[in-house]
Parts: structure tokens; sequence; C-alpha cells
């Protein structure tokens, strides 16, 4: 240390520290475990895709022609809950979340890394369990689990679909603990709350959901299962139970549970689009407080799932009420995300066509949220269509073309390594396509009475689910494109350099990929997306 | 500092919270067997809010600095009343 | 001697405690929540079926229960003063106040367990020979084996933390001062000691007052 000429050799890079199985498998590096997760959650992708073109598939004609009605309605189920929680809601988080956080505030790892690593042995149990259900026969309630068919009619495998659900849900909870406990100790020095990038706020955000919200679920799966197997009544009216209990336990959680699934595409955005326009983003201050906003009123709006349940009336206005208050910080993000673009450098890289079309397909999905909220619509529309496709448009359209944004922004930063631009712009370009193909057009049936979970149909409805198939090929088509060029830059890729994008945010600081402790050299904290000098406003010239 | 006082420093305070939470208990077993109508569960409910915020802030010292684990502890009790208040909203007006 | 206690990635002892202990408040919240579903559907239950809980909150044994708060808060209470011991460098203290706390919890699952066999025997399990005929009272003792069920789980749990913390520090006292391990676990027993509080009025004082 007294040779000041001396050089020493840079550390190995995350991928390459350790190349033995034990040393993956018992790693508590938090970019391993990413890697882990991103591995488990893309499997589990599969499943639930397969399930789906089973179920388009089928749709094709009115008739029942292609499984029976019980194989039908498992194949639903099973999309449901695999994509919901052993894809959705661990996607984004426990990938990008648990690479990125440490990075983004100057730490070497989050702040309990064992318990990080229990979070994905607990994804594992979790995931056996349901690959344990599909092997007993599948489960057929749908994902939601209403009783009372689920605690007593049902005669699919229920038990160990809502142990798996349960086991996971612990992943969660110990993420979301990591997470807060990380960014409130383990912030580099002058890395203050208001100079954390987004998507931190966005991690931190969803993190006190997945605490407070996912051991309601946990119970309630217990209280299927003690009414189910321990024949103690609960929801069993001819008990004196009642049945909306469960609904009202079911999504209290599971509302909550959508915005696990969305805020961290939230976060994503606005580190992309501040990005590729190269502006700072418009009111950071009013983005915090809106991600906070939707997490706390989120927990309020859950009987907006209930307003044709036999919910009292009264009941119904509040819930709808409420559930316009929770648009409204989500419409203040959208304009913020827009108004940042004003007088930006924008570039058309595939991240930010992703940010694009989740900027477009959120507010689609958003308004018909509205609507959907609006009580006499709802009674119309519920149960058909048109809720399925309100729901994909935030959960695909929304979360998971930020998840394939976020994928190809910090692809570089993960792997050292660049992705062929042209092949990833045609499939971000056939992604948007190949989904609003699939699920405009369920918005339209669904409006004109199209029942949800039915294979048996009218035939005046067949022409909205040929589109609707034929686009979730294409669909299809999109999501595989990237599995063969990501992996294949991998190999063979540029070197992507320290920071590819010229973003800002201290993970761009770190090596790509970076070593196990993180950073080589103290990051330097700025204030937040300082792409341009505040007071900027003559001319376009940003830099 | 003599030897003797920080054993006491250690013991005195739960002491004396032990001693309180068991006569809280005693107190609330005896008023369970009094008649008071409907009054009897809401008061058996707050005897036992008064026990728990006792084990809460002294014996998991809430009581002491920590401003942040106060806020979290305080979260859970608020998200419950959310969850009675708005299941509520539906039972109390079918 | 701190470095054996520091883990990576903190550099600094007592922030890497203080992370500890929030980080095992945000997992208590994550408890109380957890409860807080039965305790909802309790409630509703209660509100629908008076009658029926007020029969059915006689039939569970007060003095089983009783007995059980006492031992749970006085383990409590044992704890507590372990962890103060442990903070004042008096880790022999601490430890053998650990083992009075684990054997106070494993008392509790012992009685906890002939209850049960009791309430068997009573017929106050749900099902077709049950003892009570009014209606509410079979979803009141729903509530009574879920909930007390669920809380047990709990307790083993924490014995297990408790044993653990003994086994670990039984050559070296010390080890209870410097590790944040004590105060984790302190917390998550006080928690279930809690619970336990609001479980005793629920399930042991309902309908003492009457008949």
């Amino acid at each position: 240390m007294s040779d000041t000429t001396f050089q020493p050799q840079a550390p190995l890079d995350y991928l390459h520290d350790g190349s033995t199985l034990r040393s993956w498998l018992f790693t508590t590096d938090h970019k391993r475990i990413a890697i882990l997760f991103a591995i488990s959650i893309t499997l589990f992708f599969f499943i639930g895709a397969v399930a789906i073109s089973v179920v388009r598939l089928e749709l094709l004609t009115p008739a029942a022609d292609l499984v029976s009605d019980d194989t039908y309605n498992k194949m639903f189920t099973i999309h449901g809950i695999v994509m919901v929680w052993f894809f959705l809601i661990p996607s984004i988080p426990a990938t990008f979340g648990n690479f990125l956080l440490p990075l983004m505030i100057g730490a070497k790892d989050l702040a309990f890394p064992r318990i990080n690593l229990l979070s994905w042995y607990l994804y594992v149990g979790g995931a056996a369990f349901t690959v344990l259900t599909l092997i007993l026969g599948g489960v057929d309630t749908g994902w939601t689990f209403y009783t009372p068919y689920s605690t007593m009619f049902s005669n699919s495998s229920v038990l160990t679909a809502a142990m798996g659900v349960f086991v996971v849900g612990f992943s969660s909870v110990l993420t979301g603990v990591n997470f807060i406990a990380t960014t409130h100790m383990l912030r580099a020095p002058g890395m203050t709350w208001f100079r954390l990038p987004l998507f931190v706020w966005a991690m931190y955000a969803t993190s006190m959901v997945m605490i407070l919200a996912t051991p309601v679920l946990a119970m309630t799966l217990l209280l299927i299962v003690a009414e189910r197997w321990f024949d103690l009544p609960i929801f069993d009216a001819s008990r004196g139970g009642d049945p909306l209990l469960f609904q009202h336990l079911f999504w209290f959680y599971s509302h909550p549970a959508v915005y696990i699934m969305v805020l961290p595409a939230m976060g994503v955005a606005s580190e992309i689009i501040a990005c590729f326009a190269q502006r700072r983003l418009f009111g950071y201050s009013f983005m915090v407080y809106a991600l906070v906003a939707i997490a706390v009123i989120g927990f309020f709006v859950w009987g907006h799932h209930m307003f044709v349940s036999g919910q009292s009336p009264y009941a119904n206005i509040v819930f709808s009420f409420l559930s316009f208050m929770v648009a409204v910080p989500s419409a203040i993000k959208v304009f913020n995300w827009t108004a940042t673009l004003y007088r930006g450098s924008i570039s058309f890289d595939a991240p930010m066509l992703y940010a694009f079309g989740f900027l477009g397909l959120f507010t689609i999905g958003g308004l018909t949220g509205l609507f959907l909220a609006t009580v006499p619509i709802d009674i119309h529309v519920t149960d058909t269509y048109f809720v399925v496709a309100h729901f994909h448009y935030i959960m695909v359209g929304a979360s998971v073309t930020a998840f394939f944004g976020a994928l190809h922004f910090w692809w570089p930063k993960i792997t050292g390594k660049l992705y062929p631009e042209l092949w990833a712009r045609a499939a971000a370009i056939t992604m948007f396509i190949g989904f609003n193909l699939t699920f405009f057009p369920q918005f339209v049936m669904g409006y004109l009475g199209m029942p949800r979970r039915y294979h048996v149909y009218p035939p005046e409805f067949q022409v909205y689910h040929v589109l609707s198939t034929a686009g979730a090929a294409v669909l299809g088509v999109a999501y595989f494109m990237p599995l063969f060029y990501l992996v294949w830059s991998f190999r063979h890729g540029r070197e992507a350099g320290i920071n590819p994008w010229r973003a800002k945010g201290l993970e761009w600081q770190a090596p790509s990929p970076p070593p196990h402790e993180n950073f080589i050299t103290p990051p330097v904290i700025e204030p937040p997306y300082d792409y341009h000098p505040k007071d900027l406003v003559v001319s376009g010239d940003t830099l | 500092m003599d030897k003797r006082s920080p054993h006491r420093e250690i013991w005195f305070r739960p002491l004396l919270v032990w001693i309180g939470l068991c006569a809280l208990l005693a107190a609330t077993c005896a008023l369970a067997y009094v008649p008071l109508g409907e009054a009897n569960f809401p008061i058996s409910l707050c005897i036992a809010a008064l026990k728990a915020a006792l084990v809460g802030m002294v014996f998991m010292r809430l009581f002491e600095n920590n401003a942040l684990n106060r806020l979290a502890a305080a979260a859970g009790p608020i998200w419950v009343f959310v969850m009675f208040l708005l299941m509520g909203a539906d039972y109390f007006t079918r | 001697m701190s470095d054996v206690f520091l883990r990576p990635p903190f550099d600094n002892l007592a922030r890497q405690h203080r992370a500890v202990a929030f980080g095992m408040w945000l997992f208590l919240v994550s408890e109380v929540l957890l409860f807080s579903g039965l305790f909802a559907g309790y409630g509703l239950y209660r509100g629908i079926y008076p009658a029926g809980f007020l029969a059915a909150g006689r039939e569970t044994d007060i003095v089983y229960g009783t007995v059980n708060t006492a031992i749970l808060m006085t383990s409590s209470f044992t704890i507590a003063v372990a962890g103060r011991a442990a903070r004042a460098d008096l880790g022999r203290m601490a430890w053998w106040l650990l083992v009075l706390t684990f054997l106070l919890g494993f008392s509790f699952l012992i009685l906890k367990g002939f209850e049960y066999r009791e309430d068997i025997a009573r017929h106050l399990l749900p099902g077709s020979d049950f003892a009570l005929s009014q209606s509410g009272a079979q979803i009141f003792f729903s509530y009574y084996w879920i909930m007390t069920g669920v809380h047990a789980v709990h307790v083993t749990c924490g014995l297990i933390a408790v044993l653990r913390l003994i086994i670990v520090s039984r050559k070296n006292f010390a080890w209870l001062s410097g590790s944040a391990s004590e105060d984790a676990t302190a917390l998550y027993w006080h928690l279930v000691d809690v619970i336990w509080i609001v479980l005793y009025p629920i399930l042991y004082l309902v309908g003492r007052a009457h008949g």
C-alpha cells in the first residue's frame, strides 16, 4: 500500500466471481439473487403463457371443441395464479429492484443479504407447490379462489395451490422488509431522500404495500385451508358464514397487489424517460408524493371489485369515490412524464420505445379503470371481457412493457454487453402491435356482453376472439425475440462500457457488470436527473 | 457507578410494567364477571390495548429514542383500523 | 471485538443493530396485518351472532386461558430483562433469563395442548357433534381454533429463535451483547405476547357475566 504506483487488479465482476453451482445457490450478492429471480420468473412466465395459449386457441371457435369445461377452467386459473404471483408481483422488484436498489443509493448490498436469499428460496418453495398443483391435475377456481366454490365444491387441487401462493407471499414480505430497511439505513453519505431516483422511491412504495397487504392474503388462504381441510366454518353460509367476508379479505390484498405490480413499472418509466429525453424529470417531488399516495390510497378502494356481489349500495358509493381519488396521483404522473419530454433531446432506442408504449397503454388502462369505478357502468360490464381488457392494459401494457423497457435499459449494466438495437426496436414495436391487437377487441366485446371465463359463446363474438388470438400470437413472437437476441448478446454483443446511455444515477458509476461490492471508487452524489442545469430555459440546447 | 445500580436499572422498570400487566390481567378477568351489558366487551378490549401499549412502549422500547420504529409500529394498528372502517362501510349499511 | 459481529454491507455496528431492529419491526407490522384478517372476521360475526358468541365464549376454559396469559406476560418480562442485561454486558444473567423465557413459553404450549385435548373431549371442535346449537357458536369456535392455532405456530417459531440464542451463546455469553439477534428475537417474542393479549379477552372473557 506504500507503493503509490501499484495498480491493484480490478475485482472480478459479480457474474464471474465464483462459477460453481454452490456459489450461485448460496450467494448473498443481491445481483446474483436478482439473476436467480429473473430465471425463475421467466420459467413461470412460460407456464402462464402456455396456459393462456390453450385458452386463446379454444376461444377461436364459439363451441367448446378443444378442451373440456374443467380443463378450460383450470387453464385460465393457472394463467392467473402464475402470472400474478409467480411473474408480475416479483418481476420488477425481485429482479431490477434487487439488482439496482443498492447501486442506486451507493450501498454494497441490501441490508439483509441472507434474508434476500431466503426470499428466493421461498419463491422456489411456493413454485414447487404450484408445480405440484399442476401435477395433481390443476386448480379450477379462478385465480380469485372465491368461496364457496373453492372451499366446498371444487374437486381440484385447491389446497396445494393455496399453499403455493401462501409461501410465495412471504417471499414478497421479506423483500419489502429488506428494501425499506436498506433505503433507510444504507444510503451513501449525501444521498438524501429527495436525491433518490424515482425507481428507489417506487421500490419503497411497493415495499410498503407488500408488507401491509400480503399478510392479509396469507390469512385468507389459511382460512380456505381451514374450511376445506379442517371443516371449520368461516365462509359457509349453511353454517352461518358469509361468503362476502372472503371477498373483502381477498380484495383487501388483491387490490393493493395491482399497485405492487404497477408502482415498480412507474419507477422504471421515470428512469427511462428522463434518460432518453436527457431532461430532468418534471415535478420530481410531486412524482414522489404521487407514488406514496397511490400506495396508500390503493388500500382504500378494494370494494370496487365487489359492486355486484351483494355489498351495500352505500359501500359501493364510498369505494367508487375513493377509486376516483386514486386515479388522481396516477394522472399527475402521466402528465409529468409527458412534460419531461418538453425541450428534450429524445432518442428512440428500445427502452424509450417501451416507455412510450407504457405511457400510452397505462393511460388507456387507467381511463378504463375509471369507467369501471363508475358503479352503473361497472354493473353493465362486470365479469365481461371489458374488465379483462382493462387489467391486461395495466398489467401487460404497463407492467410487462416496463419490465421489457427495464430489461433493455439496464441490460448493459447487468451483463456488460450491448444488445442489437435494431432487433430490439423491432421487438418493441411488434409487442405494441401485438398487445393492442390482443386486448383492444376485448374492450369492445366486453362492452357488447361477452362474459369472462366462458369458452362457449354466441357466434357474434367470434370475430373479436379471432383478432385477439391473432394478436396473442404476434405478442408471443414479440416476447420470444428478446429471448434470442439478449442471450445472443450475452455471448457476442459489444462491450457496453460504463454508461452507454449517458444516464444519470449512481448505478451508471459502477462498472458494467459491477463487482461484488458494487463500486470501485465511491460514487459521486449529484442532484437527481441532473441532465441539464436547473434554470435552463433558453433554446433547446440541453447540454 | 457501583455494582448494584446497573442491576437495579435492568430490573426496575420492567418489573413495574410486569406488575402493572398482572394487575390489568386480574382486573380484566374480574370485570368479565361483572354484568355490564354491552360495555363488557369494549372494556376488556381497552384493557387489552393498555397492556399491549405497556409491552410495546417499555418491553419493546418504543418509548425510548427511535421515531422510525414508532412510525413502523403505528402503521400496523392504523391499517387494521382502515380494514375495519371500510369493511364496516359495507356491513353496517346492509 | 465488534468486527466479529459487523456484517457487510454495514460498516458501522450501531447502524447494523438499528437496521436489524427496524427490519424486525417492519416484519412485526406484517404479522399484525396477518392476524387482522382474523380480527375483522371475528368482529363481523360477533355483530351478526351476539347470542351465539356469548354462549360459545362461555365454554372456553378461563383457567387455562388466564394462566397462559400470565405465563406469556411473564416470559415477555424475562426476555425484556434479558435484553437489558445483555446491553449492560451481563451476559450470564441474560442467558439464564433466556432459558427461563424458553421454559415459560414451552409450558404455554404444553398447557395449550392439554386445553385442546379437553376442548375436543367436550365437543368444542366444529363438526357434526358440536356441543352448542346456537347459530354462530360454531363460527366462534372456528375462530378459537384458528386464532389459537396460528398463534401457537408463532409461539413455536419464537421458541425456536430463543433456543437458537441459548445454544449459540452457551459458551460465550458476550455474544448476546454484541449480536443484534437477541434484540430481534425479543421483539418477535413480545409480539407473540401482544397477540395473545388481544386474543385473551376476545376468546376467554366473552359471555362470562351472563348465565
